[in-house]
């Protein structure tokens, strides 16, 4: 088999999928993506609900159908996907150490890279829950793999940790195949999902949820048989006197999502520590050149659509780097998050002679109403913008339009709210 | 004045409908805001997605959904007709599963090749 490649994906789920596609439509002519599972699509493949495509494809989809539009416009654009392969390594020089049971270990010379690794679940020990280990705590994801994908009911009474957006839609599913969903308990005093989801997948099925609270014991030697759960105080602390037990025998957890980077730890890639991320070019190249980051392993994403948009970034910043149209850039501009922001992406904009305007991604570190979003440069407003609503659970964006971009004087962008 | 959230998006607008006043919606972005608004008050409905077993199948389940939004009353009743279905591979998405589906005008379809 060939070796050689203008640019290797590193990840078939939807980042993947459409940075290949990115690249290729770019001008990219050897395209391959290298994906562990048995089919691409990645986590889409277990996310069955509707509302995928609504801003790119303009409907409704669900998770497999998203991902096999995209899978369409690979194959229509004769990209390779080799599946049931795990890349072990990448080096500098853009050499990739792969193996799967067919061909055994490969070494794969690519003039670009993109990686497009997803994200992966906080677990029981990253929160640390104290209490028994009997079985029936799962991560909600693997919860949904077990039963979207392999078929098996994971539990009879469930209680949610986390009002993250994949612990909301598994209390729906888990009440539309039988279970009894007691109760989502959160620690913050807001939801971290998105209010569709609240609405659709809490209310609708009369599902309680507990603001401001936790889970302070687990109770079941052999298989769980009920949590404790306490109010907290403004410093998450638990309240004594405020415990109340609930019966259950499962409990998922909804806690939050890593964006899976060794590869890029071991090759040298500067990570951001607000997203666990890479810090990213404004065409999503990281610090070593020509190696490209997209999707949730740059920063964790609530909206596919917002994945499939940021990876055609990267792969057309790819095929460009392969192409050599690299322009002559006139300076770099940092870009930093402000008061009341959690973190922005990208992390530097490269000004070059013709310049485009720039989308700034960006989440804020709490719920807020009637807030004012600024973008300066040093003492310059660049840019005002007024929000009725801002939560965490929901990235916000900003376009820097061109012309601002050429004048800015200190080269230091903030992006701050004002409440 | 009835207040909800708009679940047609992610973006959740903050909707205030008025009964009184010929369901007029408010606080949406979109004109798709008006369209779930009136009928979040007047007949509320949703699109369901499941899975069935198939047999011959990359997997043991292929994924399923309503091809429109049913009444929300229904929802059990709608999940409850897949109870004994078992479905063949080869399966492409769109397939119907069931067909008019407790009386609506829904089917129950794949949403993925199998």
């Amino acid at each position: 088999m060939d070796i050689n490649y203008d640019v290797v994906i590193v990840g078939g789920g939807p980042a993947g999928l459409a940075a290949a596609c990115s690249a290729k439509e770019n001008g990219a002519k050897k395209v391959l993506v290298i994906e562990r599972d048995i089919e691409a699509g990645g986590i889409l493949n277990q996310c069955i609900h509707n509302g995928f495509g609504l801003h790119i494809f303009k409907e409704e989809l669900t998770g497999p159908e998203y991902a096999d539009r995209y899978e369409k416009m690979a194959a229509d654009l004769e990209i390779e996907i080799m599946l049931n392969t795990m890349v072990l390594s990448i080096n500098k020089e853009k050499k990739i150490h792969a193996v799967n049971a067919t061909n055994g270990v490969l070494i794969i010379q690519a003039q670009a890279i993109i990686l497009a690794m997803g994200c992966r679940e906080r677990t029981r020990g990253a929160i640390a829950i104290p209490g028994d280990r009997g079985a029936g705590i799962f991560t909600a994801g693997t919860a949904q793999r077990y039963i979207n994908i392999e078929g098996y009911m994971v539990g009879k009474n469930v209680v949610i940790l986390g009002s993250g957006d994949i612990g909301l839609i598994m209390a729906r599913r888990m009440t539309l195949e039988g279970a009894n969903v007691l109760a989502c308990i959160e620690i913050c005093p807001y939801s971290n999902g998105l209010n569709r989801n609240i609405v659709q997948c809490l209310n609708d099925y009369d599902i309680p949820l507990y603001l401001s609270h936790t889970i302070t014991n687990v109770i079941g030697k052999e298989r769980v048989e009920k949590v404790v759960i306490s109010e907290v105080d403004e410093n998450k602390n638990p309240i004594e006197g405020s415990e109340i037990e609930i019966n259950c025998d499962t409990l998922l957890l909804s806690v939050g999502l890593i964006p899976e980077n060794e590869l890029s730890k071991e090759v040298g890639i500067e990570l951001d520590p607000r997203t666990k991320g890479a810090v990213v070019y404004e065409n999503m190249e990281t610090n070593i050149s020509g190696v490209f980051g997209c999707g949730n392993v740059v920063h964790v994403h609530d909206l596919v659509d917002f994945v499939s948009e940021e990876s055609v970034r990267a792969g057309k910043g790819a095929a460009e780097y392969v192409l050599k149209k690299k322009k002559s850039i006139k300076k770099v501009v940092k870009v930093y998050p402000g008061e009341h922001i959690s973190y922005i992406i990208p992390q530097k904009i490269r000004i070059k002679n013709d310049v485009n305007k720039t989308q700034l991604f960006f989440r804020v570190d709490n719920v807020y109403k009637n807030g004012k979003i600024i973008v300066k440069d040093g003492d310059d407003i660049l840019i005002e913008i007024k929000r009725a609503h801002l939560a965490p659970g929901e990235m916000e964006k900003i376009t820097i339009p061109s012309s601002k971009l050429e004048r800015l004087k200190y080269n230091n962008i903030v992006l701050e709210l004002l409440v | 004045m009835k207040e909800i959230i708009c679940i047609v998006c992610p973006k959740g607008c903050h909707l205030q409908v008025d009964e009184n006043n010929g369901y007029k919606v408010t606080g949406n972005k979109c004109t798709r805001g008006i369209v779930y608004g009136e009928k979040e008050v007047t007949n509320p409905t949703r699109v369901l997605t499941s899975i069935v077993p198939i047999e011959g199948g990359m997997y043991s389940c292929c994924t399923v959904k309503t091809s429109e939004d049913i009444p929300k009353e229904k929802i059990m009743e709608v999940m409850e007709l897949l109870k004994n279905i078992k479905i063949k591979s080869p399966v492409n998405i769109g397939d119907i599963v069931i067909s008019n589906i407790c009386g609506t005008k829904s089917n129950w379809v794949v949403t993925k090749n199998m």
